[in-house]
């Protein structure tokens, strides 16, 4: 199953290696892993997506990543309420004469054109993984030349509803 | 005269401080007695401060940065304080590499300095330089690298806190050479620990207290699983208190041997793959498992199918990852063993009724002991650890290296008191056992330490004979040789079809001659008649001994659980 995992950590050097390395020796699989500054100065967030497979094996990787000295939190918010967005930039090959054919794709996305040149334009896209993925397939028929993905990051939402409502919330299973 | 008396001026005049004898100031304010270490390029100027600090510090000097970081672990292991170990960059370090890991999966607490090439030529491929943090990042419970003098006094301070809390575990502290040979501008500020990330929980749940004290209570067949954990915790005199109190059988880990007197009725023995089969069955049909401080290793629990398959299982630890990691838990009590041992016995709980349990379990003990058999062809390698049993009164340090010996070792020096036994459990390191006694005799100057070797183990770490003869400790040292790495002979016989590939050491050093080469004393012998003579002796001697035993080589370790199998499965128990 996937799940989304967050751990707050001290923003030092290593850290990165410290978290991947773990994962790799316990043979959990990372699908994506995107880290920056919060709001706090000296530390950061790391937003993982792995695959495990049964609740054991993620009981495991929280514990084994909040033993870790540098990690200073870690939560499974795979069922909570939460917003998650990824950004891919993707450089398509178009002449002049497609450009408005393929501004009619990516409008729908609220994409947008970030480059132009002679054979090729960028488009911006920023969303849920799947309407990232969405966008890409509709793209390939025109030739996809270079696809730059960030990896999904998240936040939980202001509110969160009751343990009941959780299910039509979940963003991926 | 009027030159001497110039120089003594020099030598008195304050010279500037640097990183290293700042480094070695924050030593002794830890409490830090010995270092065990071994110079090179990029330690240079932490062995200067070592010799102005003209003693006040004492440095051990071993022969291979192998032998001195397992004397490390076997002082650390007896005292339970933080063994310190220095060692240079690059190959130093690496040398460390098995010892470190060694410590990380027996959780044995080490503060370890190495040294690292200056901070302008890190990353350059210099002269000496390695990966230590990246190579030591998996294999220690944190590590640091120095990048300011001034962080110094910090990240000794919670280095030492981490490595001696919690579950205790290796940290290392990587110090480039121009850190430690710059000199100090000012004093720098008194270090303090911030470690937000860091908060190991000791005590227990009082509702998961009250769960498993209501489940002692209703068992019929309850048995407690005694670990290293109740060591690190201190807590023997409360383990042996709550198991008397309810009458509550005990097996112990490799590891917890010593944990819980092993004359007493309670006392069913070692449990796992060479445990007693009284240990062993207790663990199939309990009905009530309680884990005090250990992990469910591989080699405990067999089969995880046929493992405790009718128990309710509770787990006391202090690590919550160990907690469901190998074992579906039912009671998970996170807490320090002797935190959770006192609330337990506080619990005004009656206790259970399991006469009948406590009368089968009795009846294992008798029917199936622990046996071997006397052969007309030479001395078993059993009789020469009881001998030893013996002429100790059962109350030696024991350090063992890995194998055959470990395991008879294991089963027949049977210890009444905690924190006499050094062995090697998860890394399986061979080459452990004498520079762990050695590190054992440092700690415990007064006391017995023997160091049971291998013929194959001895020959990788005996270089350290250096050490007990320079220092004149009075290390024994009992070779079991049977001229084979005998577990791996073993396996090749039982599980390989008697295909004996390479485990046959067919050419060996004279031992006592290498022994008197070192000047320490050396006795060979072949048979139960010349064991008996020579151990008084060798134990009435105040120096180091090496007694090289020869025994039997088709000597096999029983009982055994092949991989595999069930805890039960046993094959080789007495008929």
């Amino acid at each position: 199953m996937k799940r989304i995992i967050t751990a707050t950590v001290q923003d030092r050097s290593g850290v990165l290696n410290r978290v991947t390395g773990l994962l790799q020796r316990r043979q959990f699989n990372i699908e994506s892993i995107s880290v920056g500054p919060t709001e706090t100065e000296g530390i950061s967030k790391m937003t993982l997506v792995v695959e495990v497979e049964d609740e054991q094996r993620l009981e495991q990787v929280t514990k084994q990543l909040n033993k870790q000295i540098d990690v200073l939190k870690v939560s499974d918010i795979t069922d909570k309420a939460i917003v998650a967005r990824e950004l891919a930039l993707i450089k398509v090959a178009s002449s002049s004469q497609l450009r408005s054919e393929l501004n009619g794709i990516i409008d729908p996305f609220r994409a947008i054109v970030i480059d132009v040149s002679k054979e090729s334009l960028a488009v911006q896209i920023t969303g849920r993984p799947e309407k990232i993925d969405a966008l890409i397939e509709l793209l390939r028929p025109y030739g996809v030349k270079e696809i730059a993905r960030t990896g999904l990051t998240a936040l939980l939402r202001g509110h969160q509803p009751h343990v009941n409502e959780l299910a039509t919330y979940s963003l991926l299973k | 005269m009027k030159v001497e008396a110039k120089k003594l001026e020099f030598q008195t005049s304050i010279a500037p401080k640097t990183g290293a004898d700042l480094l070695i100031d924050l030593l002794k304010k830890e409490g830090v007695d010995t270092l065990f270490g071994y110079p090179g390029g990029a330690v240079l100027p932490i062995y200067d401060a070592i010799y102005r600090a003209q003693g006040s510090i004492k440095h051990v000097l071993f022969r291979h940065e192998q032998g001195l970081i397992h004397a490390a672990e076997g002082y650390a292991r007896i005292t339970g304080r933080p063994g310190v170990v220095i060692a240079t960059s690059g190959p130093g370090a690496t040398n460390l590499v098995t010892g470190i890991t060694d410590a990380m999966m027996d959780s044995l607490p080490l503060v370890v300095f190495t040294g690292q090439v200056a901070r302008s030529v890190i990353g350059t491929d210099a002269f000496q330089e390695a990966d230590v943090m990246a190579i030591t990042t998996p294999i220690t419970k944190h590590n640091y690298q120095v990048q300011s003098v001034s962080d110094l006094p910090r990240i000794v301070k919670e280095a030492f806190h981490i490595a001696s809390t919690g579950r205790p575990g290796p940290v290392l502290v990587d110090i480039p050479k121009d850190i430690s040979a710059g000199f100090l501008t000012e004093e720098p500020e008194e270090g303090s620990i911030h470690l937000p990330g860091y908060q190991p929980t000791t005590k227990p749940n009082p509702m998961q207290i009250k769960k498993l004290a209501e489940s002692v209570a209703k068992a019929k067949r309850p048995v407690i699983l005694a670990g290293a954990g109740v060591l690190h915790g201190k807590a023997s005199v409360e383990l042996t208190a709550f198991a008397e109190k309810h009458s509550l059988p005990v097996v112990t880990t490799l590891l917890g041997l010593g944990t819980f007197p092993a004359d007493s009725p309670l006392s069913l023995g070692m449990a796992g793959m060479h445990g007693t089969y009284a240990a062993n069955m207790a663990i199939y049909e309990c009905d009530l498992l309680i884990n005090i401080g250990a992990r469910f290793d591989d080699r405990l629990t067999g089969n995880l199918a046929h493992f405790a398959p009718h128990a309710k299982v509770a787990h006391i630890d202090i690590d919550p990852a160990e907690i469901g990691k190998n074992v579906a838990t039912h009671i998970p009590i996170v807490s320090d063993s002797k935190e959770a041992l006192n609330e337990l016995i506080d619990q005004a709980s009656e206790s259970p009724e399991h006469e009948a349990w406590l009368e089968t379990l009795k009846q294992y003990k008798q029917e199936y002991p622990l046996w071997y058999k006397h052969s007309p062809d030479g001395m078993c390698p059993q009789w020469v650890i009881e001998a030893v049993h013996k002429v100790t009164n059962g109350e030696a340090i024991v350090a063992t290296d890995v194998g055959q010996h470990q395991m008879w070792a294991a089963q027949y020096y049977t210890f009444k008191e905690p924190h006499r036994w050094i062995t090697s459990g998860g890394l399986g390191t061979m080459g452990f056992g004498f520079p762990a006694a050695i590190g054992a005799q440092i700690a415990a100057p007064d006391s017995t330490v023997v160091a049971i070797v291998g013929d194959g183990g001895f020959q990788m770490t005996l270089q350290e004979l250096s050490v007990i003869y320079e220092r004149n400790l009075p290390v024994k040292i009992i070779i079991v040789n049977n001229g084979a790495l005998g577990m791996v002979r073993q396996w090749q016989e039982l599980l390989h079809g008697n295909r004996i590939s390479e485990s046959i050491l067919h050419t060996q050093p004279d031992f006592v001659k290498l022994a008197e080469s070192y000047s320490i004393r050396g006795y060979k012998v072949a048979n139960q008649e010349e064991l008996i003579t020579v151990l008084p002796e060798v134990f009435a001697y105040d120096g180091p001994v090496l007694v090289d035993c020869r025994v039997l080589q088709q000597e096999k370790v029983y009982p055994m659980i092949a991989p595999g199998k069930g805890i039960h499965e046993m094959i080789g128990v007495k008929p």
